[in-house]
């Protein structure tokens, strides 16, 4: 699956606003292409001439199956809040194409977006400044139906109160504002108001990262739950990698804007191959107060360039231990060397038997 | 790039004290009321005084000597408010010698931050009702007026705070605000402090130090900011160190740093370090022993095996479940504790963790009305519980335990 290569077979899946029964599992239910997204930087009071961009997201190719979690996990800065809000469509993407369903929705206005969102929904970070605190759980919760003009069976009150149990909320909170609940129970208002109109693709842009350690587990088997109960599909913004190997079937390394490695769960944490996520998975502190004499850490030397001037060719190579002259000139591309595993790197760690690294002429490289 | 003197330097970090001196006995968990805390053998032998000491003139309720470094004795912090009494900590004792790490664990709302600030002497003007003793080296805390504990703040007890960009200032570079620090307490001239300043700096890890002691602090990446917090903080060489949550904002890169730069410091340094978080990844990266906590209370406290290895109390076992591990595959739903935590102005009757504790009616009713102590389960091992310690122990092993363990099994 070399997402750049293959439009998928989705495209017979109807448009986004007819809703088909869900099909097979590895359905592709959201393709994406050459994304990218750049922010200009402007100097100058009045006409704010370009003077560069930030180039916050810059090619990202990857697909997402019906009924699947992918996870989207790097360091702060690395795009992944921003795609997310691409996928969305809460930004407009500068290049390339994001297929919903079959459904080319990179550059749709405004007007003719919003009957989509009731297919792709977002689940934000802060429970406590993504609710109106004026505003009671019901009207919160019931406004998608509201916005979106959808008639309910018995009503939205009862539509309301049927999320809240869903989520495992008292239904008789109905009535009750956003400050009467603690952090956990306010994500999980978030979390109805998310499922309000059933869709189909849920953004949860870091859903646990403000919770407990005791709450967040509650919030991370929800999720779970309402997946495999409403055949969910989820893609997941995280930093926290030890969640990441919870939830998710596919992760997707990113680092300055560009997916540096994506492939199954499993395989991704067993056998990394980007250098980056090596060194990634290393300095997750492990709970085990027996393993911190022998277990080897990889210090990453320096910071994360600036995405106004990322460095060329490899954008890991100013960080990588392993860099060499073909990771300054040359772009190494997302290419697969396992089976639904795909890694941008010259000279990749845990490379499968028989791998060669690529040797163009102009450069005299060993492996 | 490893840690390769990381690793060589952990087996030296071993303290040359007597081993029993690693932990505390249970008699330092009883009450300063206790007896038998003030006829100790062997108390006050190991006290240093510097300068003058305020011992004499304003002895304590108690005025056992102590014997370690850092005594927290009962300390009770209650914040009066419209609502009712706000009993943040409820009668907490710990302690803590030089050149060891104690890690505070729990979660938000347990105490955790109200106990260190009570240390720093920070609830002035907060309008907190302090009571208990705080020892340190010697002299008791809460006692002092608060210019005698200005003094001592930053000098012996210094702190690291969660935030970095809202704890410096970000009118004033970031030097400046080192070299303030360190001319409070040191007699030093203007270039000897920079001096300092920037050896600091480099000491910490930041490039070029003389020519970064006159950024500002939003020139600064997020973990460089945590890096001057922490060159602020060792700037008068202090005994106490505390970190309240050093690493939360930070990403894991940066975070793993950071974790190596305290505890290179520590050793070089030799201060005692208490460590805040609520990521039990990060205490058993750093700390020798730990302190559970849950609504203003010590839940469980042992060294770090112990507390991972043999964990003994219910909320411990929750806190483990609920944690999903980077070194387990996903396979296994996380146990999560059922509820949420307390509200500090009404506490649970009882073992405030009973309303969510799966082991409650094994009791027979006791943890709804007696508050259960901190007891010895082992060597250095201490439990506010009211099981039984064999049915505790049966309990981890035959269900917890398996629980906690059967994916990583699966997984290899």
């Amino acid at each position: 699956m070399s997402g750049a290569a293959e439009i998928p077979a989705a495209s017979s899946a109807g448009t986004a606003t007819d809703r088909p029964a869900p099909a097979g599992r590895s359905e592709v239910l959201l393709d994406v292409t050459g994304l990218q997204k750049h922010f200009p930087v402007r100097s100058g009071v009045l006409l704010g001439r370009q003077v560069g961009a930030v180039k916050a997201v810059d090619g990202l190719d990857f697909e997402v199956r019906r009924g699947e979690t992918l996870a989207l996990v790097g360091e702060s800065g690395c795009g992944k809040t921003t795609t997310g809000r691409l996928l969305t469509r809460l930004l407009e993407p500068t290049a390339g194409s994001v297929v919903l369903n079959g459904r080319d929705i990179t550059h749709l206005s405004a007007r003719r977006m919003r009957p989509l969102r009731r297919d792709i929904q977002m689940i934000f970070q802060d429970p406590y400044s993504s609710l109106n605190p004026r505003h009671t759980v019901g009207t919160i919760v019931g406004a998608p139906f509201r916005l979106q003009k959808v008639q309910t069976e018995h009503g939205v009150r009862r539509a309301v109160q049927d999320l809240l149990e869903l989520v495992g909320l008292n239904p008789e909170h109905y009535n009750r504002y956003p400050h009467e609940f603690s952090g956990g129970q306010r994500q999980r208002i978030g979390i109805a108001r998310t499922l309000a109109l059933r869709p189909k693709l849920i953004v949860a842009d870091e859903p646990v990262s403000a919770l407990d350690v005791s709450i967040q587990a509650q919030v991370v088997n929800l999720l779970e739950d309402l997946q495999d109960e409403l055949g969910l599909t989820y893609v997941l913004i995280a930093h926290d990698l030890s969640v990441v190997r919870h939830v998710s079937d596919r992760v997707a390394v990113m680092y300055l804007g560009k997916i540096v490695e994506l492939g199954g769960k499993e395989s991704v944490y067993t056998t990394p191959m980007h250098p980056y996520t090596v060194a990634l998975m290393s300095a997750v502190p492990t709970p085990e107060p027996s393993r911190r004499q022998n277990r080897e850490r990889i210090r990453l030397s320096g910071e994360v360039p600036s995405p106004l001037n990322p460095p060329p060719a490899c954008r890991f190579h100013t960080r990588c231990w392993k860099a060499e002259e073909i990771c300054r000139t040359v772009e190494p591309p997302l290419t697969a060397l396992r089976t639904g595993h795909q890694v941008a790197c010259h000279f990749p760690e845990n490379p499968p038997a028989g791998f060669r690294p690529r040797e163009p002429e102009a450069t005299g490289t060993s492996a | 790039m490893t840690d390769d003197a990381g690793k060589q330097r952990r087996p030296s970090a071993e303290p040359a004290q007597s081993p029993g001196q690693d932990w505390l006995e249970p008699t330092d968990f009883l009450p300063a009321s206790d007896p038998a805390s003030a006829d100790r053998p062997g108390g006050g032998s190991r006290r240093r005084r510097r300068g003058r000491s305020l011992l004499q003139d304003r002895p304590g309720p108690q005025a056992a000597a102590p014997s370690r470094f850092l005594e927290v004795r009962d300390l009770h912090v209650h914040f009066p408010t419209q609502d009712g009494l706000v009993r943040s900590v409820d009668g907490l004792s710990f302690a803590l010698e030089r050149g060891r790490t104690l890690g505070i664990v729990g979660e938000s709302g347990s105490g955790k931050s109200v106990t260190s600030l009570a240390i720093m002497g920070l609830h002035e003007k907060t309008g907190a009702q302090i009571s208990g003793e705080i020892w340190l080296d010697g002299e008791e805390l809460l006692g002092l007026s608060t210019e005698e504990v200005r003094q001592r703040r930053g000098q012996k007890m210094a702190m690291i705070f969660q935030d970095p960009l809202s704890s410096l200032h970000p009118y004033f570079r970031v030097g400046d605000q080192i070299i303030e620090a360190y001319r409070i307490h040191v007699d030093a001239s203007k270039k000897q402090a920079r001096q300092h300043a920037i050896d600091l700096l480099g000491r910490v890890g930041i490039p070029q130090p003389a020519k970064r002691v006159d950024d500002y602090p939003h020139q600064f990446s997020g973990g460089m900011r945590q890096r001057a917090m922490i060159a602020m903080a060792l700037s008068c060489d202090p005994s106490l160190l505390i970190a309240d949550e050093p690493t939360t904002a930070l990403d894991v890169t940066v975070q793993a740093e950071i974790l190596d730069l305290i505890r290179d410091l520590q050793s070089e340094f030799g201060s005692a370090v208490i460590i805040i978080t609520h990521d039990l990844g990060v205490v058993a990266e750093l700390a020798d022993t730990i302190l559970v906590m849950y609504a203003g209370r010590g839940a469980e406290y042992g060294r770090s095996e112990d507390i991972f290895l043999q964990p003994q109390h219910p909320y411990t076992w929750g806190l483990l479940g609920s944690m999903p591990r980077l070194d387990r595959a996903g396979a296994h739903r996380l146990i999560p504790v059922p509820g949420t935590p307390p509200s500090l102005i009404r506490v649970p009757s009882g073992c405030a963790f009973h309303p969510r504790c799966r082991f409650e009616e094994l009791n027979g009713g006791l943890s709804q009305t007696e508050v259960p102590a901190m007891t010895e389960a082992g060597p250095g091992h201490q439990v506010a519980c009211h099981l039984p310690v064999e049915t505790r122990r049966r309990i981890w092993e035959t269900e917890i335990k398996p629980q906690l363990d059967g994916d990583r099994t699966e997984a290899r």
